[in-house]
């Protein structure tokens, strides 16, 4: 989890935990590169229609803000994995750009996986994390789960690092 | 007795604008897995907000669904919902 440290936020992670935020991290980058489909429920997410009744003005805006806002999320996720190792634990210390770009890249995994999970405002979590569990411990959803829980504390954690500083 | 004869079209209705009066304005929309803080934190950070007006943003978007965060131009809601999409929160544009 993420501390403040003079202008700094950092954070040991072992070395599961940076195989997690390579991971998604990586994910994420594929999705929005080779892997990039308008009609994915997260593209969907990530790249929301700006005018929910008039499809040409919606067509419009994407095609003006699409470019960048697909550069700038690539970016951000980059940003993560150039914090990281290759392998390993680490500590990881951000500067006040850094940490704002883990930040957003945080929220797009977490937004990713949420649609992925089927997240809704009811859903309790460690609910679902139980029943999993019971189906089958290995399965995928209660890997995916798991990590969806740990990077939201993760990005709390984060939040809170970086607004308790004057960055 | 009968109601006097007004012809419909001579009622004034003072609450109709004219649509093209009327502000554009940014709504942001809820969503399941944006944190509370988070969505707090990003209001602040683009529209300069006091702690206090970004909180109560927040909890309508979370307990009505929706809340328009800030209106003018068109133009400048198209750049304020284009942020928003980069911080990942969910904003449309629309007419008040």
């Amino acid at each position: 989890m993420f501390r403040r440290h003079g202008d700094q936020c950092v954070a040991r992670f072992a070395a599961d935990e940076v195989a997690v935020l390579r991971q998604v991290a990586s994910e994420v980058i594929g999705l929005l590169s080779e892997n990039f489909d308008r009609d994915d429920p997260v593209v969907e997410r990530l790249f929301p229609d700006a005018y929910a009744d008039d499809v040409e003005q919606a067509a419009d805006f994407r095609r003006y803000t699409e470019g960048d806002l697909k550069t700038a999320k690539i970016d951000q996720a980059a940003a993560v994995l150039a914090a990281l190792p290759s392998s390993g634990g680490a500590v990881v210390r951000l500067d006040a750009e850094a940490a704002e770009a883990w930040l957003r890249a945080l929220n797009d995994v977490r937004l990713a996986l949420g649609i992925r999970l089927a997240v809704r405002d009811d859903t309790d979590l460690l609910e679902e994390l139980d029943e999993a569990v019971m189906r089958d411990p290995t399965s995928a959803r209660v890997r995916q789960l798991t990590m969806y829980e740990y990077l939201g504390v993760l990005q709390e954690s984060l939040l809170d690092s970086i607004a308790s500083g004057a960055l | 007795m009968t109601a006097p004869q007004v012809a419909p079209e001579q009622t004034p209705d003072v609450e109709e604008v004219p649509a093209a009066d009327r502000p554009w304005v940014t709504v942001v929309h809820n969503d399941p897995v944006n944190l509370m803080s988070y969505v707090i934190w990003v209001f602040q950070k683009l529209f300069g907000y006091s702690r206090d007006k970004a909180e109560k943003l927040m909890l309508d978007v979370h307990h009505k669904g929706r809340a328009i965060v800030s209106s003018g131009a068109r133009e400048k809601m198209e750049y304020d919902a284009s942020r928003l999409h980069a911080y990942g929160l969910w904003a449309t544009v629309s007419r008040d």
